[in-house]
């Protein structure tokens, strides 16, 4: 009989808030599950992404049976429990905690950022009291002071929740920040001489519950009321986290983390968060331009098109498709990246088109790996870190990782070649030299680790050393799959590398991770031709280039003059081509000899949808019109085809999303409508990750839906779980479409040249204030700029025989530069490491893509 | 009239070196360690502190043995945290304690740690006790030296040390979970509880927090047996307790009376009764955080019994010290030194001490320097309440994390009820002086 279900099998808890009766979670917080069901407890410190700490005593409520005023956001729910939170005692304490924080408040709402979406504000007007009578005089600071370049504290506007400090502290680990004096003179500050540099630092703005803490970026510039939002993704980077980018008199002003279980988590590096400005930058070229006689022209863009087609045609009759490249096209949407991969691939014919700039792995890996997702790492056996330092990398990222690690307690195996900001909490270091296999041991302290745990390993590997051949990267992943049952992260940071990846913007592969091989037949359908051979990837491209061998080659926002690893070869390759067609926002060292350039729009510019580094595809919106004539990347390749002869016939945005899901394998059922619908958007290829699709019930709202809580509280979008699965046929490939390539795991033996005694060898990592163009047209972001050094093990430092700061010549294969040396003893002795940049005194130069490895050989200057 | 002196009987007997090791073996100390050691029966001392009625001396009055009992059985390891951070003015009795009988702290602490089953105890002594904590930190090295103290302690197996850690100067770490926080190396602002000391106190572990007294008291416990300690005192107020009587008084000083002595014996017959022959105008008979008692008969009649006292006048024994104030004094400026003590020394953790302690004190401030307004008794009435929900007594209902906020309300409550025509006569006065 089904009728008698015994008692004990019930897993939730009945609790009554309000009289409203509900299921609830076991240990749930009474604030949380009442919320969810309709009864907004009022509250300041309280964040549902931090431990609650009860300072705030806004939440207390009444439970019945109960002492006292329990704060709901430390009482978790019980069977039985009877709360209240609209007694009249209850109402008389918020009341009162309310008159608490108004009294030193200095109620300078008129000229605070916070005024119209201040949860002070807001909960003042729906549970406070109606007038003061405070008459004492208020507590006076300086106002503001600044915490960092980016963050300015108001000390009189702090309410003292905390929530900077806990964000700080728990969910980023820079303990930069905390509360001192004590009483009513208690104050956020940062240590002297130590400013609150993180680069998560922006999101204790959004998290402040009053105007405390302003941002540098956004301060005084708009009123929440005349901004207007769409939702998007970031593509600072390739985690994509979820955001609301907001504009004034069509300017970019602020862009505000929406909190997405699978992805952020309601976090946004300040990277992303502030990396605006570039949009509007006066430097952006926003009409197209030819070169006539060594001078620029802006001309029409029929004009620049005709000569861009011209160039190609030109080409291609007298040398061939393989004369013309494109290198590019991961800055841009998953649209972008398929119709040029369309125009180079089924119109010009080239297969040497390459996405990656010599600093990712190869397609082959990345599109064929077994695939984990973000949210795969709270459930991991052990996560392996076959990378460098993912908090420059791929900033949230790293806060995934650290949650994993210290609150859910999965174990970490780090094989970095030098410490970095987790190695403190990893179960098991194995430091990787560049160049050489993994340790022999590796494996059982990787077993060790993994001792009573279920689930898999993840593996997150990015391309940490861009001074070493991927080789050794992609050797290690094989010999770690052979050996334990794991799962990939890519952690490479290009902003849509993935996406570009899938749409077949690398040589030997077509849309949706099919190879050319295999997908021959079906894109000759589709397309009308494919390339007849495997083409060249970036470093091929570049060398073929400075041999002459490429005629015209294509930057759709690439520049690698400043990007690919090795600068010297990229100089001598730009050098060397034709003609340089530029698909760009900015004039870079790559395009000043560039015969045509084609300005393109932006991020914030274009909408579109994204694939992030788990496979997951979600949209970009549009939010301001585009400076200029700029065009979309897809449009542009859709007019250059049109002027090639062939008609793509694609006439918007969503026009091209439905065709990826039509001809690309792994996008198969990803329509534009299953794109709009899906709140967390959806894990490539979807018909293995059905289950995993939430339907959006609303669209995304920064005022919480009673009107009682603001941005502050986690910026959501609601959502359910689709009523009946989606038709697995309506998401599986035709029947025709080739099969998704398959890593076959075979791993290329790198090759370790003996570690000279003298020499130290190279690793070359990226740091997140780059000399990227957002970064340097991002004025305020430009001032984070790290200066380059080079770091070394002290002992390393002594035997050189010069002292942390000092300067020291370095030679490697390609020359010889001077720069500033310091001792870190995260690094092992042996190693030197360095940040990637292409200025004067930058690894770029340091760096030969021909060589496995780089060894430096390091002289003091005395 | 007389003490009944059982914790303070070798420091008075011998005012020469009762703190020195020598002093205190002659004296007796550690035999009763010894004879809990060569018992070897954990549950038989807790048995005799539950029949003694002993109850915590730091101020709230919570049964020991009971404290004890919520330890859970199977979580090891467990500490003992001493509360020697006695900063509830006008309290002097554990500092007296600590340097005049670190050993008998010493063997209380052993004795009790041997009983709860844990290692490793630690003393909070409050910063500005400096000699205290040299005595205290010498007694620890000689008890050590002489094996009461460390590995296998008299050969029992039972291994046991204490480590000392001075406080910097905060009210607040007398609270027992603030000052887990600040042992812990981090700023003293309390826990929210549960999880309450017993179950994750000292490094999440399990941790019975004990004040210098009650564990002083714990060796007489074993001498004269549960039963016998429990025929002392009254009803539930058991035992002897030392009052640090001060303020107006001809003979200041700490006394220790068995409890249920009357507060006119204790004030009148040991302290020497009030400056000039005067009248009491009012007292605080149980620390700052209390609330007051007048000078009138029934209260001073009344029985030094916590109960008693609690459920008749709201008020508090609290940490036993008593502060008398004569009929020169002005109440409203003694409510404004009190709770500029209680602003100051709030922790800033929670918002209703924080912000209310501090506008008390500035209104307070006011009325007792002539600015006062005629609305400001009702308002400070109500802000308390804010913090204090009906300005209750002890034991205080509260709004806030620790009882702090609800202290700094406790002037204000006895203001209102005993001095509430004088007070509002005198804002009428000090408002037409400013019209």
């Amino acid at each position: 009989m089904t009728t008698a279900e015994p008692q004990a099998q019930k897993t939730t808890v009945t609790v009554t808030v309000d009289g409203v009766t509900f299921e609830a979670q076991p240990g749930e917080l009474v604030i949380k599950a009442a919320q969810e069901h309709g009864v907004y407890i009022p509250r300041f410190c309280w964040h549902e992404r931090m431990e609650p700490v009860g300072m705030c005593r806004m939440c207390l409520v009444e439970i019945e049976g109960g002492r006292g005023y329990p704060p709901a956001c430390t009482t978790p729910v019980a069977d039985g429990m009877v709360v209240h939170t609209q007694t009249d005692a209850v109402k008389q304490i918020q009341d009162g905690v309310l008159e608490f924080l108004l009294i030193n408040h200095p109620l300078d709402c008129p000229v605070c950022d916070r005024g119209g979406e201040c949860p002070l504000q807001d909960q003042t007007l729906a549970f406070g009291p109606g007038e003061s009578r405070f008459v004492e005089e208020k507590r006076h600071f300086p106002k503001p002071i600044p915490l960092s370049e980016l963050v300015l504290l108001d000390r009189e506007r702090c309410i003292q929740c905390a929530r900077c400090i806990r964000f700080a502290d728990e969910i980023a680990g820079d303990v930069l920040i905390d509360f001192v004096d004590r009483g009513d003179r208690m104050q956020v500050l940062n240590f002297e001489e130590q400013p609150f540099d993180s680069y998560f630092s922006g999101n204790t703005v959004q998290i402040c519950p009053v105007g405390a803490l302003t941002a540098s970026q956004y301060r005084f510039r708009a009123r929440p009321w005349d901004l207007s939002t769409v939702e998007t993704s970031c593509t600072t980077c390739s985690m994509h986290c979820r955001g609301a980018v907001q504009s004034s008199s069509n300017r970019l002003v602020r862009l505000l983390a929406v909190d997405s279980e699978p992805v952020n988590h309601g976090w946004l590096c300040d990277k992303g968060r502030y990396g605006l400005e570039w949009v509007h930058s006066e430097h952006r070229l926003i009409e197209p331009q030819v070169r006539d006689g060594g001078v620029w022209s802006e001309v029409s863009w029929p004009d620049a098109l005709d000569r861009a087609a011209d160039a190609i045609e030109t080409a291609k009759e007298l040398h061939g498709a393989d004369a013309i490249a494109v290198l590019g096209g991961a800055r841009g949407t998953n649209e972008d990246a398929y119709v040029w991969s369309v125009l180079a691939k089924g119109v010009i014919g080239t297969d040497n088109v390459d996405a990656q700039l010599g600093d990712g792995l190869p397609a082959e890996f990345v599109l064929g790996m077994e695939r984990a997702e973000i949210a795969d790492l709270d459930r991991a056996r052990a996560i392996v870190v076959l990378d460098h330092d993912l908090r420059d990398e791929v900033p949230v990222l790293f806060l995934r990782l650290r949650r994993a690690v210290l609150e859910l307690g999965v174990p970490l195996v780090d094989l970095a070649p030098a410490a970095h900001g987790l190695s403190a909490h990893a179960a098991v270091i194995a430091r990787t030299v560049p160049g050489e296999p993994l340790a022999a041991n590796v494996h059982d302290e990787i077993s060790r680790a993994c001792e009573g745990r279920q689930g898999r390993v993840v593996v997150v590997v990015g391309r940490g050393n861009l001074a070493a051949a991927a080789d050794s990267i992609v050797g290690a992943a094989a010999e770690l799959a052979r050996v334990h049952d794991v799962r990939f992260l890519s952690a490479l940071r290009r902003g849509n590398v993935h996406g570009a990846l899938d749409a077949g913007l690398a040589p030997g592969f077509l849309p949706g991770r099919t190879t050319l091989d295999a997908g021959r037949a079906w894109f000759t359908d589709q397309w009308g031709g494919v390339p007849a051979e495997r083409g060249l990837d970036a470093e091929g491209i570049l060398r073929a280039a400075a041999d002459g061998k490429i005629r015209v080659l294509v930057l759709v926002g690439a520049d690698p003059v400043s990007d690919f690893p090795d600068a010297t070869l990229a100089r001598r390759a730009i050098d060397a081509v034709d003609t340089i067609i530029a698909v760009d926002g900015f004039e870079s060292e790559s395009t000043k000899r560039a015969e045509v350039f084609l300005p393109c729009t932006l991020w914030g510019e274009k909408a579109g949808t994204v694939t992030n580094l788990e496979g997951r595809v979600q949209r970009v919106g549009r939010k301001v019109a585009p400076e200029g004539t700029a065009m979309d990347d897809w449009r542009i390749a859709a007019e250059l085809a049109l002027r090639l002869g062939r008609d793509l016939d694609l006439a918007t945005v969503d026009e091209v999303t439905d065709e990826i899901a039509r001809v690309a394998p792994a996008f198969a059922g990803v329509t534009s409508e299953l794109v709009k619908s899906a709140r967390d958007g959806a894990v490539l290829p979807v018909a293995g990750h059905l289950d995993e699709i939430v339907l959006r019930t609303g669209e995304l709202s920064i005022m919480a839906d009673d009107g009682s809580g603001t941005s502050w509280d986690p910026i959501k979008v609601h959502g359910e779980a689709p009523e009946e699965p989606a038709d697995e046929s309506e998401v599986t490939a035709h029947v025709d479409a080739p099969a998704l390539h398959v890593w076959d795991r075979r791993a290329p033996q790198p090759e370790a040249p003996a570690r000279d005694a003298y020499a130290l060898r190279l690793v070359v990592g990226r740091a997140l204030y780059d000399d990227g163009r957002l970064v340097s047209e991002t004025p305020l972001l430009q001032r984070l700029v790290r200066d380059p050094d080079l770091r070394v093990h002290p002992s390393d430092l002594a035997r050189i025989g010069v002292d942390s700061g000092g300067q020291v010549k370095v030679t490697s294969t390609r020359g010889s530069q001077v720069v500033a040396v310091r001792a870190d003893a995260g690094v092992p002795a042996g190693i030197a490491c360095m940040d990637f940049s292409a200025d004067a005194l930058g690894a770029a130069l340091l760096v030969d893509a021909g060589q496995p490895v780089v060894d430096l050989r390091v002289e003091s200057l005395r | 009239m007389t003490e009944t002196r059982i914790v303070t009987k070798r420091l008075r007997d011998r005012p020469d070196d009762s703190w020195t090791i020598d002093g205190a073996l002659a004296s007796g100390a550690y035999e009763q360690l010894r004879a809990v050691l060569a018992k070897g029966d954990t549950a038989d001392v807790q048995e005799q502190v539950k029949l003694s009625g002993l109850r915590g001396r730091g101020g709230a009055g919570f049964p020991t043995a009971q404290k004890w009992s919520f330890l859970p059985p199977d979580s090891f390891p467990r500490y003992l945290v001493v509360n020697a951070d006695e900063g509830e003015p006008s309290t002097f009795k554990d500092r007296m304690l600590l340097e005049r009988d670190p050993h008998q702290l010493v063997e209380g602490i052993a004795i009790s740690s041997y009983s709860v089953k844990c290692n490793v105890a630690y003393v909070y002594v409050r910063g500005e006790f400096a000699l205290g904590y040299e005595r205290l930190a010498r007694a620890i090295d000689d008890a050590r030296a002489k094996g009461f103290l460390g590995r296998d302690i008299l050969g029992s197996g039972f291994d046991c040390d204490i480590v000392v850690h001075r406080g910097a100067g905060a009210y607040i770490c007398g609270e027992e979970t603030a000052l887990l926080e600040s042992l812990e190396g981090s700023q003293g602002m309390p826990r929210i509880r549960p999880p309450f000391p017993a179950i994750e106190g000292l490094y999440a572990k399990p941790t019975v927090v004990n004040n210098v007294e009650t564990l002083s008291t714990v060796p007489h416990i074993v001498r004269m047996g549960g039963e016998e300690y429990a025929k002392l005192g009254v009803n539930r107020s058991t035992g002897t307790r030392i009052f640090s009587v001060s303020g107006h008084v001809n003979q200041p000083g700490n006394y220790e009376v068995e409890l249920g002595m009357t507060f006119r014996d204790l004030l009148y017959g040991l302290a020497g009764g009030v400056r000039e022959n005067r009248k009491i105008k009012f007292f605080i008979p149980g620390g700052a955080s209390s609330q007051w008692l007048t000078g009138s008969d029934e209260h001073l009649d009344a029985p030094l019994d916590m109960d008693f006292v609690q459920q008749t006048f709201g008020v508090m024994l609290g940490s036993g010290a008593i502060m008398v104030y004569d009929e020169t004094v002005d109440p409203v400026l003694i409510a404004w030194r009190l709770a500029k003590f209680f602003a100051h020394e709030s922790c800033g953790k929670c918002t209703p001490c924080r912000e209310g302690t501090g506008w008390i004190e500035k209104v307070l401030y006011r009325m007792s320097h002539g600015l006062g307004r005629p609305a400001d008794l009702d308002l400070l009435v109500d802000v308390g309440g804010n913090i204090s929900p009906g300005v209750v007594n002890a034991p205080f209902v509260q709004t806030t994390i620790c009882p702090l906020g609800p202290s700094a309300v406790s002037c204000i409550a006895s203001l209102n009820k005993f001095f509430r025509d004088e007070v509002l006569e005198r804002l009428r006065n000090d408002a037409g002086a400013h019209a």
